[in-house]
């Protein structure tokens, strides 16, 4: 059992919900991030998301896409990106990673010395936002056999045979778009949510988690209600933007920049 | 672990390499649908739409009527004698797109598109655009239709070509400003994309080019053929023959492979595509992913890019606006592979040079995108024999350019 699998089902075991939040590596500089990853566990994440910046993520949102802006103008390449996971395993080796991010700098890094610096940097999880399942034979057999599991989004707009195929690539869990657009919009329509979530479990075991649109305590416990967790980028990200990349913090001025997540994590278990 | 769809370029590629794409969009290893799940179902729709549209009569006579009495088809194909004693060598002709209705080939495509939004029922259409020649376009036929119409454009190009951006908005169109990444072509593609993900129900995404998500290169491809069939009947009909080449500038690549197209099977006929080359491919400052690029993953679609050591797009170069984008056509990264077309580029310089060659000698303002094609084809031209002819696409007129062409001359106008 992957360490995301351990995770997640021990939270289900205590009839808790999985708090996932995302954020971009080095935004707005490499030497914050695994500061910032380590603020996030002390106040109650089980699981980072960790963004690799890219010059033209078409799926994400103004706050995301600045996000993405900021790691790039301080540098950040995705060999910074998979440094700083190995340094945070140094001292973090319970906490799952998943890389989310868009294709093209692991396409010319080459997959197969990606799924192994992946690998050995102790990423656990891969989700390439425009990389549908049908396209990923080779990367597939890349980075499976490494034992990291292969995240993929469900949308609302998802139709029924891509579901079933989508859940068969699927490892450690299915991340369900709550909203018909980009990252940080709005949710509108949670009746519609409940309904495909229940769908969904209908057709697979894998734990539904849901992110894009989660902005704070209240929304994350609507979503978490109706799921096994909830992801939260846009309004973790826009915290982030008030750090200036030149200035040294203390490790309680990076916690108070992630409150939000302990916020949430109260929430998620009150 | 379930089995997982193998897709990639299918038998009838192997047997024939230019019946591409395959069902799933591929042209040997480019092409294909890379985009969010978020997209995937608008893709799908339009590519069972397309699908059936593809092969149905009357769709295509709605085209074609279109064509001929909004847009004035068939264009001329014209022998410019002398710009042809100017270079010497081969008889230039140009096939003139640049007669057409907007000033472009552009509006080809959009008349195709708009009426896959009519009859997909889409009220909204979007659209990106570099040097305003596809949003120009887009807004017309939008008017024309009384469809709803966005178009995103980056704030740098919004200022070298504010012309355009007025005729857009005398069309009735909303002219979005893009402000972020580099603010050109490549930012107004991902707003656009996410403008389509947020309203999909109701949206339909004019591309301009014949890149993107499957079926996106197909059926702009498809659209824009209509140049080469017209221009290989012409040159039967003008010149008894084919002609010995083609050639046709390229950015996205959507008037090169409208040329190029019809003729992939005449083997005597040889083809070049001409990229932007900015300040030269040696300073790095160009827009030339085929000539100087490597094959990567961007707007859905896998072909050759310009990308850094990181895989981050890198910000291109060019003098014309229109060719200003990183990427390429997939079908144009297959036709360089197997060596059917031969891709080199023209700098900021040799434009302009062939811009003044050709308005002065023929008394025809090109925009500076045709003008990379003119540049190349003379200097071509000067290596054959008079015998022989290049059919040269002058995919569009220069009146937006003379702004630009002004301000190198240091003329306020």
């Amino acid at each position: 059992m992957s360490r995301i699998s351990q995770t997640i089902s021990s939270r289900q075991a205590e009839g808790r919900k999985v708090l996932v939040p995302y954020l971009v590596a080095g935004d707005p500089a490499p030497s914050l991030t695994v500061p910032l990853m380590h603020a996030l566990v002390a106040n109650g994440a089980d699981i980072i998301e960790l963004g690799m910046p890219f010059s033209d993520p078409s799926s994400d949102g103004p706050v995301i896409q600045l996000g993405s802006e900021r790691a790039l103008k301080a540098g950040t390449t995705l060999k910074d990106v998979l440094a700083i996971v190995a340094q945070f395993r140094k001292t973090d080796q319970a906490t799952p990673i998943v890389l989310m991010g868009y294709l093209n700098p692991i396409e010319i890094m080459g997959y197969e010395a990606f799924a192994e610096a992946a690998s050995d940097a102790g990423v656990d999880g891969l989700l390439i936002v425009d990389l549908p399942a049908n396209e990923g034979d080779e990367f597939f057999a890349a980075v499976r056999p490494r034992g990291l599991d292969t995240i993929f989004l469900v949308a609302p707009t998802t139709s029924e045979s891509r579901l079933a195929s989508i859940c068969a690539c699927s490892t450690g869990y299915l991340y369900y778009v709550s909203l018909k657009g980009v990252t940080g919009a709005a949710i509108t329509d949670k009746a519609d949510i409940r309904a495909k979530i229940e769908h969904l479990r209908s057709i697979t075991e894998l734990p539904i988690v849901v992110g894009f649109g989660i902005k704070g305590p209240d929304s994350a416990r609507e979503m978490a209600a109706l799921s096994d967790g909830v992801i939260v980028g846009s309004a973790l990200v826009d915290r982030i933007s008030y750090l200036q990349p030149g200035k040294v913090y203390t490790q309680d001025q990076i916690g108070e920049t992630v409150a939000l997540i302990g916020e949430m994590r109260e929430a998620l278990d009150a | 672990m379930s089995e997982i769809k193998t897709v990639g370029s299918d038998k009838a590629q192997a047997a024939d390499p230019f019946s591409g794409p395959d069902s799933h969009g591929h042209f040997g290893r480019f092409g294909g649908v890379f985009v969010g799940e978020t997209l995937i179902a608008a893709v799908e729709e339009l590519d069972r739409v397309y699908s059936s549209m593809a092969t149905d009569a009357a769709f295509w006579a709605e085209f074609d009527k279109d064509l001929k009495y909004y847009v004035g088809r068939p264009s001329p194909l014209y022998l410019a004698e002398r710009l042809t004693k100017h270079y010497g060598g081969a008889q230039i002709v140009l096939k003139r797109e640049d007669l057409n209705h907007t000033g472009a080939h552009k509006i080809n495509n959009t008349i195709g598109q708009a009426l896959l939004a009519k009859y997909m029922g889409k009220p909204r259409i979007i659209a990106e655009t570099g040097a305003g020649q596809h949003g120009v376009a887009s807004a017309t036929i939008a008017a024309r239709l009384g469809l709803e119409c966005h178009v995103y454009m980056g704030a740098e190009d919004i200022k070298r070509q504010s012309a355009n951006v007025y005729r857009m908005k005398l069309l009735g169109a909303n002219v979005v400003s893009v402000e972020s990444g580099s603010r050109t072509l490549k930012d107004a593609m991902n707003e656009a994309l996410r403008d389509w993900a947020t309203n999909v129900d109701n949206t339909y995404y004019i591309i301009g080019t014949a890149a993107g998500p499957h079926p996106y290169p197909r059926l702009v491809r498809d659209f824009q053929a209509v140049i080469g069939r017209e221009a290989r009947q012409q040159s039967l009909e003008q010149f008894g023959r084919l002609p010995d080449g083609l050639v046709a500038c390229v950015g996205g690549g959507s008037n090169a492979i409208g040329l190029f197209h019809p003729f992939l099977h005449d083997s005597e006929v040889a083809m070049y595509g001409v990229e932007a080359g900015g300040d030269g491919l040696e300073t790095g400052r160009h827009a030339a992913p085929l000539s100087a690029g490597r094959p990567g993953v961007l707007h859905g679609n896998r072909t050759y890019l310009m990308s850094d050591d990181a895989g981050q797009i890198l910000e291109t170069h060019s003098v014309s606006a229109g060719l200003d984008y990183p990427g390429v056509g997939p079908e144009h990264s297959w036709l360089k592979d197997v060596g059917r077309v031969k891709y080199v580029a023209a700098t900021d310089k040799e434009a302009l040079t062939a811009f003044r060659a050709l308005t002065r000698m023929e008394g025809i303002i090109p925009a500076l995108e045709s003008s990379h094609a003119v540049a190349y084809a003379g200097k071509l031209a000067a290596t054959m024999s008079p015998d022989q002819f290049l059919v040269v696409n002058l995919s569009g007129r220069g009146d937006k350019d003379i702004h630009t062409v002004a301000e190198i001359d240091g003329i306020r106008i």
